[in-house]
């Protein structure tokens, strides 16, 4: 399949993750859209890595690894996101028992 | 002795330190202390001046370098002194009058407060001293020294008495009149700076010679400097604070304001009559005006009533009547007159102030009249002041008067004409002033007549002694058709003045003399029938405006102090209320403004932070990918 379809995919995806977070005011919501667009990247990261290597093997040496480390940075991208999954949360939690609620919109008392 | 050229410096460091000690000591001092102290350095002075004076007789010029005053780059301005035929009369004249009117001044001001007696002294010597500066300085730097330092002290003695606002008054105006004429000296120098990177007289005439100043150059310079000249000597159209300077002490009047001050314009110009000499341009503008202002001053003293107005305009007719010379190109005429000038002036001065003091500070003449017989050594030598002055053979005033006539019948009948006029004129007003004061009846107070005394000698014998000097001043420069060799100030100055060539027929010559002085002693009989028994009477018509002094300061008034006061009023009114602080609250305003706008973006809603982090965002890309090279 060419990159092109990867990339509009992608795209796609980041936008309605933006557009997810800038509209929406449940927190829950906004962190789905925040993962949609982290996937979005990965998304991006494995499709280039993909067409180097296959790029590579067609240049000859079967045995090759060059564009591979793309991959590689996406499970670790993986990883770090799950663990930042479980603290946003646990942000969440802690906000609903504090104000019964999870809209964002309730706190705005950062400007003070 | 050839060393006292080593030992000029004295000359004016002598009333400096006169200055100081009685500056500083004025409280302390007592009057008989303070008189010996001030006519005592003049004296001094004097004396080193006579000494001066005939070592450079014989063409001995003298150059002091002292150190150097101002040293930027590759510009180097000493203080310098240069000792020549010019700078040693002008010594003569300072020193010499000066010292007359130092003694002359310990009795007319001997009711003063001691402590404002010091003060007075302090001033004179400190005049003195600048005044020598002037003179003796050989560059223009530090003749402008000496010119600002001349121009201070006539400020201060004119506000002498500054517990009267007028006086005040007066003594601002002669400073500012005297500050329009600085400024164009200074530029004049900075001039020079630009185009010859030195000021010393030797080198920048020199250097004209040489022709390496453009014709452009020389004209703007001469031009300049004669606008200095013009407010120092009291010339049109600057002439307007010297008449109002006779509000200082009357001393002060004849010394300052007759004498030697006055009279640093004609010095300076005689001084760079090289320059001038290259200008023909500028010196027809000198001779037009000179004249210009012998006439106008002349007619004005025609209708003053007050004895020291009189005296103001003719000096500053006189003053005119040597720029017309200068402007001929008769240096040695100029200068010729300003010495006998001095002798006479400061004669006729001194002379008014002994009426003044006789009268108890009277000063309108309509209120004097038959003072010759209560004033016998007064009105003998005021007399001869005034035959000086009206120019009648052999007096002094006569020589060095028809030396410049025949300058100016020389260069034009008809600017011969008109200063011949004015000559009759000066002859008139001054017989005018004479008879109204000292015949006819007395026209005074009681109180008046009785407090009527001849002065003590302390003034008296300054007054004999200027009295016989301007009898016999004018014999340095007998004309060379009644003696050959006569003309000695003419050859003293042959090398050192670039006078315009002379040649008219003795005959003409004798029948210009003689024209002159047949006027002028008609003039005076007519003016002896006229006003031998004054009476008292308004002037009408055309004597009102002379009386008025053609309105020439209300015309100043009306067209620059006014317009000026108005556009100061503006400007701090309207002008600086409202543009200058507008601008500066309104800086503040739009900042206030700007700021409070601002804050609103700190919502505190989390989605307005992320969307204006996302619109940022977008930008940088923006920029980054389309917008930079």
């Amino acid at each position: 399949m060419p990159i092109n379809y990867y990339i509009f995919l992608s795209l796609a995806l980041f936008c309605i993750g933006i557009v997810g977070v800038l509209t929406r005011r449940n927190a829950i919501i906004i962190f789905m859209c925040i993962e949609l667009m982290l996937n979005a990247v990965n998304l991006l990261l494995v499709a280039f890595s993909k067409m180097h290597h296959n790029a590579a093997l067609l240049a000859g040496d079967a045995t090759t690894t060059a564009g591979t480390d793309g991959q590689l940075f996406v499970f670790f991208i993986m990883v770090v996101a799950a663990a930042e999954v479980s603290v946003g949360l646990a942000i969440i939690v802690m906000m609903y028992r504090n104000i019964h609620s999870v809209d964002v919109n309730f706190l705005n008392r950062l400007k003070h | 002795m050839q060393n006292v050229l080593q030992i000029v410096y004295l000359i004016p460091l002598l009333p400096l330190i006169g200055f100081l000690i009685n500056g500083l000591g004025r409280k302390h001092l007592s009057k008989s202390m303070i008189s010996a102290v001030g006519c005592g350095s003049i004296l001094i002075s004097f004396a080193l001046s006579i000494w001066v004076f005939l070592q450079v007789k014989g063409g001995n010029v003298h150059n002091a370098h002292y150190f150097d005053f101002i040293s930027v780059g590759k510009l180097k301005i000493p203080f310098e002194f240069k000792i020549d035929q010019l700078s040693s009369l002008f010594l003569l004249i300072i020193t010499g009058v000066g010292f007359l009117i130092h003694l002359y001044s310990t009795s007319y001001m001997k009711e003063e407060k001691n402590e404002h007696f010091g003060r007075y002294f302090s001033y004179l010597n400190l005049f003195i001293f600048s005044m020598l500066l002037l003179v003796m300085g050989g560059n223009f730097v530090v003749m402008f020294i000496g010119w600002e330092g001349v121009g201070l002290c006539s400020y201060l003695l004119i506000g002498f008495w500054f517990k009267k606002h007028e006086y005040n008054k007066a003594a601002s105006k002669a400073f500012i009149m005297n500050r329009i004429g600085d400024l164009a000296f200074l530029i004049a120098i900075f001039w020079l700076i630009t185009k010859l990177s030195t000021v010393s007289f030797d080198e920048v005439f020199t250097a004209a010679n040489l022709a390496k100043l453009s014709t452009l150059d020389i004209t703007v310079i001469t031009m300049l400097l004669f606008v200095g000249a013009t407010g120092k000597s009291a010339q049109i159209p600057l002439y307007t604070w010297l008449p109002d300077a006779m509000a200082g002490p009357t001393p002060v009047s004849a010394l300052i304001h007759a004498a030697t001050m006055v009279t640093a314009g004609i010095y300076m110009i005689a001084r760079s009559n090289i320059l001038y000499s290259l200008a023909p341009f500028p010196m027809d503008i000198i001779a037009y005006i000179g004249l210009a202002t012998a006439l106008l001053a002349a007619t004005i003293a025609l209708k003053q009533n007050d004895i020291k107005k009189v005296l103001a305009y003719s000096t500053v007719s006189q003053l005119g009547f040597m720029f017309l010379a200068l402007g001929c190109g008769a240096y040695t005429a100029a200068v010729f007159h300003v010495m006998t000038h001095a002798f006479f002036k400061a004669l006729l001065f001194l002379g008014s102030g002994s009426v003044i003091h006789a009268m108890g500070g009277e000063q309108d003449i309509r209120n004097m009249g038959g003072l010759s017989k209560k004033l016998k050594i007064t009105f003998i030598t005021f007399l001869i002041g005034c035959i000086a002055i009206a120019g009648i053979p052999p007096f002094s005033g006569f020589f060095s008067k028809d030396a410049i006539l025949l300058s100016a019948f020389i260069k034009n009948p008809v600017l011969y004409g008109v200063a011949l006029f004015a000559a009759l004129l000066t002859a008139f007003y001054m017989f005018r002033l004479l008879f109204i004061t000292f015949s006819g009846k007395f026209r005074g107070t009681h109180e008046q007549e009785h407090h009527l005394h001849e002065s003590p000698p302390a003034m008296t014998i300054p007054l004999i002694v200027l009295a016989i000097l301007a009898i016999i001043g004018g014999f340095v420069g007998i004309p060379e058709v009644f003696m050959t060799g006569g003309d000695k100030l003419g050859q003293f100055y042959l090398q050192l003045l670039l006078n315009t060539e002379h040649t008219v027929s003795p005959a003409t010559e004798y029948m210009l003399m003689g024209l002159s002085t047949g006027l002028v002693i008609a003039m005076i009989i007519f003016a002896w029938f006229k006003f031998r028994n004054y009476q008292r009477s308004e002037a009408t018509g055309f004597g009102k405006v002379l009386e008025n002094k053609w309105y020439v300061d209300e015309l100043y008034d009306a067209a620059i102090v006014k317009p000026i006061k108005k556009a100061g009023t503006f400007f701090s009114q309207v002008f600086d209320k409202k543009v200058i602080d507008g601008m500066v609250n309104g800086v503040g305003r739009l900042l206030q403004y700007g700021s409070r706008q601002l804050r609103l973006v700190q919502s505190g809603q989390v989605g307005n932070y992320i969307l204006l982090m996302v619109i940022s965002m977008v930008l940088i890309f923006v920029i980054q990918f389309f917008l930079r090279k």
